[in-house]
């Protein structure tokens, strides 16, 4: 009970005037920032944190909230109808979210993805507020076994999303793990696989260059391939009435992967180090997974839409906790949030909660608050979206080049990424015309991160035995549940020989 | 002929004058604010909260945009700033991997000599830390404990040949203790596996510790500076343990090499002036720095004698 007046008291908070103007602003500008390829919630975050000094430090962190859950909305609207990722975080609804929108699909994609976001963002939010306490502690006992365990849990999950052809799948993912050890080593401090001695190579590959190469450039040499210069338009009519009923479909058809994605988004945030991106990648994994319908992911499930916008959202909220409770960035956007609130004078850490409630629960009103509203700009929006698609592909198709090479420089504002850019665009048009599937690629570069330093922390504390792995209450059943997973291809393929030996 | 002349005449003039009008250097474009560490530790705690108190008071015209480049112990960012395409528009905030980095791998082909010194902003103790749970109340008892665990005691710290795990080697060297050394990314991790007990120790600064310290959950063991310090009256000094070692981080503001003067003499009094301003004593006195101005020439004088104490301690390490 103490938490729902608390709570109360934060939405007082959030619903003054000034606090609910901010939120508006925020959430309209985050829609935006996020559905530009490039300009993600970090840049967004980055560029308007000095405007917050002009209000009070309680008003400045809901605006940048406001700001950050804008942009987790935002980033669908691009990658649905360009097929370019608007950020990091919208990689996974390209899978589906694209193929939808070729189909003349595209509002009921646009829709899918708003209220997986929204649904989400709700569940996030309640979790946030009975749990947090509870949660920041569950995060600290993660240490670097438990994570790596997670890691192979999602790795497992891979082997599920390429497809059929299993040795193709496990080529992306070796592929991808490659790239991921490009730079410097963490824990030696070694650079390493500097290719052709490239100095640009030293900071490694940005998930966001490999994103917008894969996607953006080779999704439109795949389109004009496969289109043969025929000029193509997406038809997608509007009207108040179709949005009502692709409500009604994305009830009938997401609900599975919402529900994965609200939930599991959630509890991939709250561990450090994880962040939004990996959690919406891990939540269409697992719901493809869990799907009956296997087959259809990937060509265009509504599922596949509202998993990985339900598992960024309710990620983005789950990686506030470790930043206020522990003083840990979960992502890049609160590591700036952070930064933030060291300037306003405030602690991060476990006394927060005590000594600052009006600013935490001023805060965890405005998620709500700004969720709704977010929701209600993004409806209200998709009709703009829309019109875009009505272009002939001959315009979209050099309006996506454009775009993915300026918001590929816009990240880090180095020419090597362009480059970098380019030659994953072709790279991935060619592994695609020999069926190699990209996804677990794609995957595997963000993981591949988290994975490898956790690995070698683990051994290191074990003295290399890798029994620590399963003498932990935490990671044993995970690692003994991802092996599981490994191993099904080959179970699946030794059932049926025996059968028809049987026969 | 005539027109294209005078107009070449214009702009010669024009180009002529400009420099001499414009006496003042100031910055053409946003500045690349480099950090030497990923996000979160005490590196770049200290670049948001200048770049924060830059836009506050609006000091210059163009903003300071932070640039976390942490990979490889800091030889990412070094490197950035050596080939950095605008010398007068790139600056580094450092820790002592400026010193650390360029003698562990001479690879890399860095001389921080040629580096342009701009401001020294302060200097960052370490501390040893504890959980509470451990049941550790002196330095005294976690030496006993150490050597007791006999090579199984875990510490954790910044990557191996940063800063911590420096100090640490220094501490083993010193009492003979066998310790189990973990590296993690940035001093935020480190402060949280303590708290969680995934690992038994650490030599956070104080401002990386002070959420846990705050709570309870950590306990100051040692102070590695030359006095005690004022926020833990009652953790000693390691050289009132007998050892003549005391050791900091440097909080200090690099331009990158070939920055002309005009731009270094602006930077050096843009960052005097939020050295003095009342947000950044605010800070250092909050978050237990130790104030410790110096202008350039002073700066390159420090760098001589870390480059050597690091060349000592590092050999000291293998």
């Amino acid at each position: 009970m103490e938490i729902l007046s608390l709570l109360g008291d934060g939405m007082l908070v959030a619903i003054q005037p000034l606090n609910l103007m901010l939120i508006l602003i925020g959430v309209t500008l985050g829609l935006f920032i996020g559905a530009m390829p490039g300009l993600g919630s970090v840049n967004g975050v980055a560029i308007l944190l000095p405007v917050t000094f002009l209000v009070p430090p309680g008003s400045a962190i809901i605006f940048l909230a406001a700001i950050y859950y804008g942009a987790m909305y935002g980033g669908a609207i691009s990658s649905i109808t360009l097929g370019i990722p608007g950020a990091s975080t919208a990689v996974a609804t390209t899978f589906d979210g694209r193929p939808l929108a070729m189909m003349g699909k595209a509002r009921l994609a646009l829709v899918a993805a708003a209220i997986g976001s929204f649904v989400g963002g709700t569940v996030a939010n309640v979790l946030f507020t009975g749990f947090a306490p509870l949660l920041a502690t569950v995060a600290l006992s993660f240490g670097p076994p438990e994570i790596f365990a997670l890691m192979l849990l999602a790795f497992a999950t891979f082997v599920g999303l390429g497809g059929d052809d299993i040795a193709k799948t496990v080529f992306s993912i070796c592929f991808g793990l490659v790239l991921a050890t490009v730079g410097f080593d963490q824990v030696s401090g070694a650079p390493r696989l500097l290719l052709f001695d490239l100095s640009g190579f030293l900071g490694g590959i940005s998930f966001l260059v490999l994103a917008i190469g894969v996607y953006g450039i080779g999704e439109m040499l795949w389109t004009l391939e496969s289109t043969r210069g025929k000029i193509t338009t997406t038809d997608a009519k509007m009207s108040v009435k179709g949005i009502v009923e692709d409500m009604g479909e994305t009830a009938r058809k997401g609900w599975k992967g919402t529900a994965t994605g609200s939930f599991l988004g959630f509890f991939v945030g709250v561990l450090p180090a994880a962040g939004a991106t990996p959690a919406s990648l891990m939540s269409y994994a697992i719901t493809k997974m869990l799907s009956k319908n296997k087959h259809e992911f990937g060509k265009g499930h509504v599922g596949g839409v509202a998993a990985p916008e339900a598992g960024n959202n309710s990620a983005s909220t789950g990686s506030m906790l470790p930043m206020l409770t522990l003083g840990i960035p979960g992502s890049p956007t609160t590591a700036i949030l952070l930064g933030g609130m060291v300037i306003w004078g405030l602690t991060p850490g476990p006394r927060l909660f005590v000594d600052e409630p009006d600013f935490v629960w001023g805060l965890i009103g405005s998620f709500y608050v700004s969720n709704i509203f977010a929701l209600l700009v993004n409806i209200c929006a998709i009709p703009l979206f829309i019109w875009m698609l009505r272009m002939p592909f001959t315009v979209l198709a050099p309006l996506i080049f454009v775009l993915s090479v300026v918001g590929g420089y816009a990240a880090m504002q180095d020419m090597f990424d362009i480059w970098l850019i380019l030659a994953f665009g072709f790279g991935a048009f060619f592994l695609r015309k020999f069926d190699y599937p990209l996804a677990p690629a794609v995957l595997a570069i963000v993981l591949g991160p988290i994975a490898e330093p956790t690995l070698r922390q683990s051994l290191l504390l074990s003295s290399g035995d890798p029994s620590i792995f399963f003498t932990r209450p935490i990671s044993m059943p995970i690692m003994v549940i991802a092996i599981l997973l490994i191993l099904m291809p080959a179970f699946k393929y030794l059932r049926p020989r025996r059968t028809s030996a049987a026969e | 002929m005539n027109i294209l002349k005078t107009l070449a005449i214009g702009i010669a003039a024009l180009g002529l004058s400009a420099p001499a009008a414009m006496a003042d250097w100031q910055p053409r474009k946003p500045i690349d604010f480099v950090i030497m560490a990923g996000p979160g530790g005490g590196a770049d705690q200290i670049a948001r909260f200048i770049q924060s108190v830059v836009e506050k008071k609006d000091m210059t015209s163009r903003p300071l945009i932070p640039n976390n480049k942490g990979g490889g112990s800091g030889a990412e960012s070094l490197i950035w700033l050596n080939d950095a395409n605008d010398a007068n528009h790139t600056l580094l905030v450092t820790l002592n991997s400026f010193f650390a980095t360029p003698i562990r791998q001479p690879e890399l082909g860095i001389d921080i000599q040629t580096f342009t010194p701009v401001a020294m902003m302060g200097v960052d103790p370490f501390a040893l830390w504890v959980h509470k749970d451990s049941g550790i109340e002196t330095f005294e008892q976690w030496v006993e404990t150490v050597k007791a665990a006999d090579g199984e005691y875990v510490v954790g710290g910044t990557g191996t040949g940063q800063e911590d795990s420096i100090v640490f080697a220094y501490l083993s060297k010193a009492y003979d203790l066998k310790l189990k050394y973990i590296p993690f990314d940035g001093g935020g991790a480190v402060a949280a596996a303590l708290a969680g007990q995934q690992i038994m120790a650490t030599v956070n600064n104080p401002a990386e510790a002070r959420g846990f310290y705050q709570s309870g959950d950590v306990r100051p063991l040692l102070v590695f500076s030359d006095e005690r310090m004022e926020s833990y009256p009652d953790a000693p000094t390691l050289k009132e343990q007998g050892h003549d070692f005391s050791y900091y981080n440097q909080r200090a503001i690099v331009g990158a090499p070939g920055m002309s003067d005009e731009a270094a003499t602006y930077y050096q009094d843009l960052f005097a002036e939020v050295y003095n301003s009342e947000e950044w004593q605010g800070y250092m006195e909050k978050e237990s720095l130790s104030p410790l101005w110096m202008d350039a020439d002073e700066q390159r004088g420090y760098w001589k004698i870390q480059v050597d104490n690091h060349n000592d301690l590092l050999t000291g390490m293998k």
